[in-house]
């Protein structure tokens, strides 16, 4: 016999594996686009800190003069990033999911505490559901982040017909800075979850296709539950 | 609380062999749909290209355009700016099609009524019809924007003027250059919105050569790439006009 917890519901596999090459393809067919007019840079004072982006990525990576390839991606994929992001939220809603996602009052400050675990400074680690704190706020500050994209990105597609868009994000320009750091926030949270993802090993991950996870008892495994 | 508790209520005693098989099951299964979509996406990349884009992502496109259309006021205008937003430098952009000198004294715009006749008028005729002033955030399809102040008779008092209504009810406007190597195609409803203009000034002064001396249009609901400069010939039609940009991939709708 083998104790295991049912971890991922089939649905929010699903909704995870189709929105990891869906956001890939948005975030590539993004870079394409904003390559044609690519003029963000961190400065301080003179000092050019870093250029969005240097030439030697643009080319490594094949993006120049594609834009009008990066557009047609971009606003076709644009729908299945937004269906599969409506039926997860609507599934964690229905489902009651949203229990284990929704960051509580006591979040705050145990993300805190879960920073200071992973960081090897402190050893206590709080105690968690499905998800620690810093995990809860994660996931939860992705989904506001990807409704932020559909919006800064409505508001860069058509500022005329969704006007409000562009009003509610302080202009075009803003919009397509705001649409841009979003998309830097993405890239970030990815590495960050790779990282994090590899670090806890094999059994969380494969939880994330099967679906469960084992639950290592105490007594050891006999020789005959191991064949 | 501990009704809500994950552990104790997600927590389950399986068999090994109905273990084993759920894991190969959903393996399995995943490794299915991995190469299902690297398959898609294979197909979607070997697809037929339609104006350079590939097929489906141009049915996409005008889809996209069809729910917009339908969907939303297509009478919607673009802001209107106040004369002092405007810039001075006006950047310029796209040279495909541009002379570099037009004689205004027998260039005359070409409007095609229908095939065979042909209205041509010079600029003198064109500038006593009533003038705008067209004050908005001009942006091209790269990315970038600016406030820039243009005018110009609007193209549906043009077309009210010389008794162009049937050619009104056609569904698409097409322009060409004056040498025709730059053409757009746009549909009517934007075509007739109050903002776009035939243009002949800029900053209050007669068009630069290089932003589309003697005249051009302004249309303030489409990307710069619809903004045709030095035009020659209009005419209208039910069929979509050919359109430079179109046909190298872009978006034909171009709308904003």
């Amino acid at each position: 016999m083998k104790k295991i917890i049912q971890k991922h519901p089939l649905a929010i596999r699903w909704f995870h594996w189709i929105n990891f090459p869906v956001l890939s393809i948005m975030i590539w067919s993004g870079l394409l686009i904003y390559w044609a007019n690519s003029v963000y840079k961190i400065q301080v004072g003179n000092v050019l800190i870093y250029k969005f982006f240097p030439k030697g990525f643009y080319e490594a990576l094949g993006i120049p003069y594609h834009l009008g390839k990066g557009m047609s991606f971009h606003f076709a994929f644009a729908w299945l990033f937004i269906i599969n992001g409506i039926l997860y939220v609507a599934y964690t809603i229905f489902s009651g999911e949203w229990r284990y996602l929704l960051p509580n009052k006591r979040s705050f400050k145990e993300a805190w505490q879960v920073l200071l675990h992973d960081l090897h400074i402190r050893k206590f680690e709080p105690p968690q559901q499905k998800y620690n704190a810093a995990q809860r706020i994660a996931y939860t500050a992705i989904i506001f982040m990807g409704m932020g994209s559909v919006l800064t990105g409505l508001a860069i597609y058509k500022p005329v017909q969704f006007s409000w868009a562009t009003f509610l994000c302080g202009g075009y320009q803003a919009a397509r800075l705001e649409h841009f750091m979003l998309t830097i926030g993405y890239v970030l949270f990815f590495l960050i979850h790779l990282f994090q993802v590899i670090k806890t090993g094999w059994n969380n991950f494969q939880g994330m296709i099967s679906g469960l996870e084992v639950i290592k008892t105490e007594k050891k495994i006999s020789a005959n539950e191991k064949a | 609380m501990k009704k809500r508790d994950f552990f104790s209520k997600r927590t389950k005693e399986i068999s090994n062999a109905s273990y084993k098989r759920r894991m190969l099951f959903s393996f399995i299964l995943f490794a299915l749909l991995a190469t299902a979509g690297i398959s898609a996406w294979k197909w979607l990349n070997h697809q037929p290209k339609e104006g350079l884009a590939l097929k489906p992502l141009r049915k996409t496109l005008e889809l996209n355009e069809r729910l917009l259309q339908s969907t939303f006021d297509t009478g919607k205008l673009s802001k209107v700016y106040a004369e002092k937003d405007a810039v001075k430098n006006v950047r310029v952009n796209g040279l495909v099609g541009m002379l570099k000198t037009v004689d205004t004294s027998s260039w005359r715009l070409q409007v095609v009524r229908a095939k065979g006749d042909t209205l041509k008028l010079s600029l003198a005729e064109i500038k006593k019809l009533p003038r705008v002033d067209v004050i908005f955030d001009f942006k091209c399809i790269e990315g970038w924007s600016q406030v820039t102040h243009w005018a110009g008779v609007p193209l549906k008092t043009f077309m009210d003027h010389y008794h162009l209504n049937t050619q009104e009810q056609m569904n698409y406007v097409g322009l060409q250059t004056i040498d025709k190597k730059y053409y757009v195609g746009i549909d009517m409803p934007s075509a007739l919105q109050s903002q776009t203009i035939l243009c002949y000034e800029m900053n209050n002064k007669p068009l630069p050569m290089n932003q589309g001396y003697p005249l051009r249009l302004i249309i303030p609901v489409k990307y710069g790439i619809k903004h045709l400069k030095q035009i020659g010939t209009m005419y209208f039609s039910n069929k979509k006009p050919p359109d430079y940009w179109a046909e190298r991939g872009y978006d034909y709708y171009a709308g904003l």
